[in-house]
């Protein structure tokens, strides 16, 4: 009798462990709350696969109504601040890449009608290699450049 | 939970800049524990959402490669004071946080 409820028991908390497992991979949760979240687009290795996939093309064309203010030498690669500016009306996302990186993509912004096309925040960065920033408008892809030069890198601790 | 999402809103000529800190620890999946050698799970920001009274203004998709404890500033065309900001991330594991404040 005493055996007989053990197994249940186990067998119960094996269920839970192998639930548990799967939500900490990231397997259930997130896709159940987080539809949209480009998955493929973020574990892409290069920029043009992750573009593809985000925007649907990879042609940019660099445009000087794209500003990335982001320093010249970044001591922690762990905290490198990107500031990206889209001169234009009518921006639909703003999305950064570190060219460096394992996987490029950083992060991608949409904006509503009424958002500013204006996006500052902190990024990591493996070594040294491009910011890259690419601002989707009606009429295609607008993207710019900026070195940084990461003396630690970012993404071992 | 008292929210960990520290948030700074102003108004100036009809331009809303919103400055927000997030309190996270963005672990890419990548690194490995230094002593023991195992790898440390991804744990990190997907998604923070920002909205402006009922609208959503902008929706922020991230990977790990946002830094530790992610700081994230943005602009939006309207906006008084007293307007109510909210913004809201939701993480890779499911867990997710709120925060508010109002334009000033």
């Amino acid at each position: 009798m005493i055996d007989a409820k053990r197994r249940i028991l186990l067998k119960g908390s094996l269920g839970a462990g192998a639930v548990g497992v799967a939500v900490g991979a990231g397997l259930l949760a997130p896709r159940a709350v987080l539809a949209a979240w480009p998955e493929a687009a973020f574990k892409a290795e290069d920029q043009s696969t992750a573009l593809k996939d985000l925007l649907g093309s990879d042609t940019i064309e660099d445009s000087d109504k794209v500003k990335i203010k982001a320093p010249d030498i970044a001591e922690n690669g762990a905290v490198v601040p990107v500031t990206v500016e889209g001169e234009v009306d009518d921006a639909k996302s703003i999305s950064i890449f570190a060219a460096g990186n394992n996987t490029p993509l950083i992060a991608s912004f949409e904006m509503s009608d009424s958002a500013v096309p204006f996006v500052s925040t902190r990024i990591k960065m493996a070594k040294t290699a491009d910011v890259v920033a690419v601002v989707q408008t009606a009429d295609g892809l607008l993207g710019a450049s900026k070195p940084v030069k990461v003396t630690i890198g970012g993404c071992g601790g | 939970m008292a929210s960990n999402i520290k948030i700074r809103a102003k108004n100036s000529n009809g331009v809303t800049t919103v400055k927000s800190l997030m309190s996270h620890v963005m672990e890419t999946g990548l690194r490995k524990d230094k002593e023991t050698g195992e790898p440390i799970p991804a744990h990190f920001i997907q998604e923070v959402t920002a909205k402006w009274k009922d609208d959503v203004v902008m929706t922020a998709l991230w990977s790990g490669g946002v830094s530790k404890n992610p700081y994230l500033s943005f602009k939006f065309n309207g906006g008084e004071a007293g307007d109510p900001i909210e913004i809201t991330w939701v993480d890779n594991q499911g867990n997710t946080e709120t925060g508010t404040a109002e334009i000033s």
